[in-house]
């Protein structure tokens, strides 16, 4: 702990410049998209690199708020869709990935390594190739183009079964026993001794569904045609490639765009840790 | 519906609770055998919302595509009502053996791909572990502001840092702005096919494709197949570095965090130089490096979201992508299809293949 906690000055002021250099590539662009959507058109065409707009316009935000008569997007309906959507994704994740990462965790039942080992296989299927099947399913069900469609299909997920069994893998068996002993039967147990303790968990659980089902696009893409299902996600795609009948009007779908990462962002500053610990464990997986 | 279990199996134990708490002696044989049975069906009925989930919404599903690829279905009727006609493997044969243009856009969209996961995934774990040795590195101040920084754009929603990055990389575009900085004209990034291989050729004089790579293969000839990504691509590529590189930032970290400090500070105090730190520490780092190529690898043949806003060009089409178009923009479905499952194959070849390269250094 004496010679070689001394660093030589160049190596400080290397590892600040890296930091620094790599800290705006990271943010900067954030930076960009917050200054564009305060500035007009014109502008943000021709000053693109500037942080400051010039002259300021609160045109775009007036039409992302609709606080005008030139039509801007419906962004108000694309916000209820995403928070509709997102809320009961993120209850049915928490409700249905606990009690199975639960029994695959403590329960003994005939079937549970055979049930264990379909759920590690979903989780190797590529999102990608579900386009089509999702799309198939919901027709035959006669659920495109309703709500129940957008969320029943991502209700639960392998990766947050898998989640939530390490976690109560991590729980003492001592306390189940204690509660048992005491006359409480599974369900008891589960609900009054287990959940309890398994509140950062659920935490984490819960961070993570609300983000996934928050940035959810490909699902929300082929379970809907119909533009009054459109989400954030998929509103502001089809918008800004074209769908809409719209030019390239930078400050405002930069605007929107923003505007539909702050609840994210919100979460994520406030939950870090739940987020980096989700990410470590959901590595663990794969 | 709770209460009621919980009270009928635990009839028998409740009176000898506080003794059997107070001696941690075994709870009886009787009550415990209850519990047994109680848990049987427990576990069923605990899994059960999970696995409906699953099977409905999932494996059927990709059942049920799987037969989509083996017929001509348009989209609209009922596939299964007489809806799509039976064709066999031909959707397969199509995009693999028959001259046609649906092979050529295969071809293109897999050249695209295999670039993209060529540049992509060195990139990514390059940038991802550099971060994290700097990051490493105790004697910095506000280091957990920084993680925070790289962190961010990994869990922004892609359609949203995919906007931002066509506004960066448009014509006038805050990119460009920099590169006249510095005196350089920026090409119209997004919109421009060209091949990153064949500009840099032409910096060396070829400007037109030699002889030899006249031949067709798979119907793009070898002068487009060895074209390199197309610079709109490229674009894509370093949206994607910029997102994905945070994310693997932290499970680096987690890999350092676990190495011996002792080893470390004894190789300074024997006058080891930053680098030769670094080639100690990276074989350490093994399990880590081989869960984010695979990683990697898993997810750049994936690439979608970014690519639908990219709009339908051949510049950037990747096979996921193409088989989004072909099923629900040209009512193609059983092409679609077919494309998804060789894209399935081809991740989990890969996935496999990978696994059995580097599988012996992943026991821990």
């Amino acid at each position: 702990m004496t010679a070689h906690d001394y660093t030589p000055p160049w190596r400080r002021g290397l590892g600040y410049l890296g930091l620094i250099l790599f800290g705006l590539i990271f943010i900067g662009p954030f930076l960009i998209q917050l200054a564009t959507s305060f500035k007009t058109d014109a502008d943000a065409a021709n000053n693109s690199l500037s942080l400051i707009p010039h002259p300021v316009s609160y045109d775009a935000w007036k039409r992302i708020f609709g606080f005008t008569d030139n039509a801007g997007i419906p962004f108000g309906r694309w916000l209820t869709n995403s928070i509709i959507v997102a809320t009961l994704i993120t209850l049915g994740r928490v409700f249905i990935d606990s009690l199975a990462g639960y029994a695959l965790a403590r329960l003994r039942f005939p079937g549970r390594q055979g049930v264990f080992w379909s759920i590690l296989a979903v989780l190797a299927v590529p999102g990608a190739v579900l386009l089509i099947p999702r799309f198939l399913v919901l027709k035959e069900l006669t659920l495109f183009n309703t709500y129940p469609g957008m969320v029943l299909p991502i209700i639960a997920d392998a990766a947050g079964i898998f989640l939530m069994r390490q976690f109560f893998l991590g729980i003492p068996q001592t306390m189940e026993e204690a509660a048992r002993i005491d006359g409480a039967g599974v369900f008891r147990t589960y609900w009054t001794v287990i959940l309890p303790l398994a509140r950062p968990g659920l935490i984490t659980l819960t961070i993570l569904s609300f983000q996934g089902s928050w940035n959810e696009f490909q699902l929300f893409l082929v379970a809907t045609s119909d533009p009054k299902y459109n989400t954030l996600t998929t509103g502001l795609a089809k918008f800004s490639s074209g769908q809409l009948g719209s030019g390239t009007q930078y400050p405002l779908t930069l605007g929107a765009a923003l505007l539909s990462t702050v609840p994210v962002a919100i979460v994520f500053f406030a939950f870090q840790r739940h987020f980096i610990g989700g990410q470590l464990s959901a590595a663990v997986k794969g | 519906m709770t209460s009621s279990v919980g009270s009928t199996t635990g009839a028998a134990p409740t009176a000898v609770a506080g003794t059997a708490r107070a001696t941690a002696a075994p709870p009886p044989r009787s009550g415990r055998s209850a519990l047994r049975r109680q848990e049987r069906w427990a576990g069923w009925l605990f899994v059960l919302p999970a696995l409906a989930i699953l099977l409905i919404f999932l494996i059927v599903p990709i059942g049920f595509a799987f037969y989509i690829s083996l017929t001509r279905w348009d989209g609209l009727s009922s596939p299964f009502g007489g809806g799509a006609k039976f064709v066999g493997l031909d959707n397969y044969k199509n995009l693999i053996t028959v001259d046609n243009l649906t092979r050529q856009n295969f071809a293109t969209s897999i050249r695209n791909n295999v670039y993209f996961v060529l540049f992509v995934v060195p990139l990514q774990t390059g940038l991802a572990l550099g971060l994290a040795v700097l990051l490493n590195n105790k004697f910095l101040k506000g280091r957990s502001f920084f993680r925070t920084a790289f962190f961010f754009p990994s869990v922004t929603s892609s359609i949203a840092t995919t906007l931002v990055f066509l506004f960066l990389f448009s014509g006038g575009g805050a990119v460009n702005s920099l590169l006249n900085v510095v005196g350089i004209r920026g090409p119209n990034w997004t919109a421009d096919s060209r091949g990153v291989f064949h500009q840099v050729l032409r910096v060396f004089g070829v400007t037109s494709p030699p002889g030899w790579t006249q031949h067709q293969f798979f119907n793009l000839s070898w002068w487009d197949w060895l074209s390199g990504p197309s610079i709109a691509l490229t674009v894509i590529i370093i949206l994607v570095v910029w997102t994905t590189s945070g994310t693997f930032m932290l499970m680096f970290l987690a890999g350092l965090q676990n190495i011996n400090e002792e080893v470390l500070e004894a190789s300074e105090v024997d006058g080891a130089t930053s680098w030769q730190r670094f080639r100690m520490v990276t074989p350490m780092l093994r399990p880590t490096l081989i869960l984010v190529l695979t990683l990697g690898l898993i997810s750049t043949w994936q690439v979608f979201d970014q690519i639908y806003l990219t709009g339908n060009n051949p510049a950037t089409i990747t096979p996921a992508y193409l088989s989004y178009s072909q099923s629900f923009r040209n009512s193609a479905f059983g092409i679609g299809a077919a494309i998804a499952f060789l894209l399935f194959g081809l991740i989990i070849v890969l996935a496999a293949l990978q696994r059995r390269l580097v599988g012996s250094g992943e026991d821990d």
